[in-house]
């Protein structure tokens, strides 16, 4: 199972590839939209490449309740 | 009720001889052709082998995340636009963006993103699909990119009608400004289906050339040996303004557009008429809007794309409408048929000749068919004073559109 280090690292990779977000700049406290500027369409690409890397099945209605890269990460950690 | 006068203050392109408009003139003006054999694996099974491809990627323009959201048909939109919208230094006009208006058509839209995303649902199921499929391919999604780069507010609109559409959204544009929609319209454009499917799809109709071994010789307009046109691939934008919006702003003026003929065969699918009589009357429309004697229409970019009728059916319609005099040429020569964006890149070529006072030169034009009957500027560019010049455009569906252009 994955630590919430690698999941953060993992996701960092997905955001630069879908939507060019520095990984520098990506921290469990960062909001997706209102800090890594990442648009409603390019989110359900995030939750896609994220499903497929972690293994994890992340339903449509749960995606509104992930605000942060952290809300993400504890989500991955207790689903995969 | 007087039209008010519409003018060009800007002017932009991608195309097979160049990324801009000044690369594809100086090379359209030097004779050179555009058509390449295409190195891709998919064409080892296709009969066409051949093609004009854009001589700057879009990759080489646009960065990696914002055209992964982009069909190729809008990525060469956006470029163009970039470069006609500086062009008529627009940037820092202070623009009312509630009379700035777009017009940009495609003659087949965004099918490479469809056959791409067909492949993965194919491959992967339909989750897989991008979220991003229905604006990179829907028909309307390049005028809508350029209207959200330019927050155009006063109508974006996305004519079609196949290979009239850069020529037919041109047209639009004038009818925007006329009827007092809007004072400013990035019109024009735009075509970007290099792939199997298009190119079997065409060749299945035997429509374009096989001269396979030798692509710069291809595409040869009026002459004996041409077996069908080239595809090419980009996209023709151009500022239209209404003149005193353009005056008082010191805009830089290139030539009028003066007017436009809007005209349909209602004869067949995908021949043209024969005599070329719904072309003639279309070139009569045009005419008779812009209120120029046709003597004055020196010279004409013809839509001739090297097909054995649709060359010649356009000779009858412009002997008819105009008769013998102008000096023809056919751009597509050089860079190929460009589809929906034909028309909107030969409107530049034409505006560029009457202000270089040049008419570009048909290449290939070797052994001239015996129904050309008319003068054309073959292999060499030729000095000509223009003071008004016509671009014709023909597309499958029977439409007809002629622009007429005239020196400021």
């Amino acid at each position: 199972m994955a630590t919430r280090e690698e999941v953060v690292t993992g996701l960092a990779e997905i955001l630069e590839e879908v939507a060019g977000v520095n990984p520098d700049d990506v921290s469990e406290e960062k909001s997706f939209t209102e800090d890594l500027d990442v648009d409603s369409l390019s989110m359900v690409e995030v939750v896609v490449a994220a499903e497929e890397k972690f293994g994890a099945k992340i339903p449509d209605d749960e995606v509104q309740n992930l605000k942060t890269v952290g809300d993400a990460v504890s989500f991955i950690v207790a689903n995969s | 009720m007087t039209k008010p006068d519409v003018v060009v203050t800007g002017i932009g392109a991608t195309t097979p001889l160049g990324g801009d408009v000044a690369s594809t003139w100086d090379a359209m003006l030097a004779g050179r052709s555009g058509v390449s054999k295409l190195t891709q694996e998919w064409a080892d099974q296709l009969t066409v082998k051949i093609a004009a491809q854009l001589a700057v990627e879009p990759s080489e323009v646009i960065d990696r995340v914002r055209l992964r959201k982009l069909d190729r048909s809008e990525a060469v939109a956006l470029i163009a636009a970039a470069e006609a919208w500086a062009d008529a230094g627009l940037a820092d006009a202070g623009l009312d963006k509630e009379r700035l208006g777009v017009v940009v058509g495609s003659g087949i839209g965004g099918a490479q993103t469809l056959l791409a995303q067909d492949d993965i649902l194919e491959a992967s199921g339909a989750r897989r699909v991008s979220p991003h499929t229905v604006p990179m391919l829907m028909p309307n999604g390049p005028a809508a990119f350029v209207g959200l780069e330019y927050g155009a507010q006063a109508g974006v609109h996305a004519p079609t009608s196949a290979c009239a559409t850069g020529a037919e959204a041109v047209a639009w544009g004038l009818d925007m400004i006329r009827s007092g929609r809007a004072d400013v319209v990035i019109a024009g454009g735009t075509e970007a289906v290099i792939h199997p499917l298009p190119i079997a799809g065409f060749a299945s109709m035997r429509a374009m050339s096989t001269r396979n071994d030798e692509p710069e010789k291809a595409s040869r307009p009026w002459d004996k040996g041409r077996d069908g046109f080239v595809l090419g691939e980009g996209a023709g934008i151009l500022i239209l303004e209404r003149a005193d919006h353009a005056v008082a702003r010191g805009a830089r003026i290139y030539a009028r557009l003066a007017g436009a003929g809007m005209t349909s065969d209602g004869y067949d699918i995908v021949q043209p008429h024969p005599e070329g009589t719904g072309a003639a009357k279309a070139i009569t429309k045009a005419l008779r809007d812009a209120g120029v004697d046709k003597a004055d229409v020196v010279h004409v970019n013809a839509h001739a794309t090297s097909t054995p009728v649709g060359d010649i059916a356009e000779i009858a319609a412009l002997r008819s409408a105009l008769g013998e005099h102008p000096v023809l040429t056919a751009t597509k020569s050089m860079t190929g048929h460009l589809l929906g964006a034909a028309g909107a890149l030969e409107s530049i070529a034409t505006i560029l000749a009457i202000r270089d006072s040049v008419v570009p030169p048909t290449i290939n034009l070797d052994d001239p068919d015996d129904a050309l009957t008319m003068d054309v500027a073959a292999h060499k560019a030729r000095p000509l004073q223009i003071a008004a010049a016509l671009n014709n455009s023909f597309g499958f569906g029977g439409h007809n559109v002629a622009l007429l252009f005239t020196r400021p």
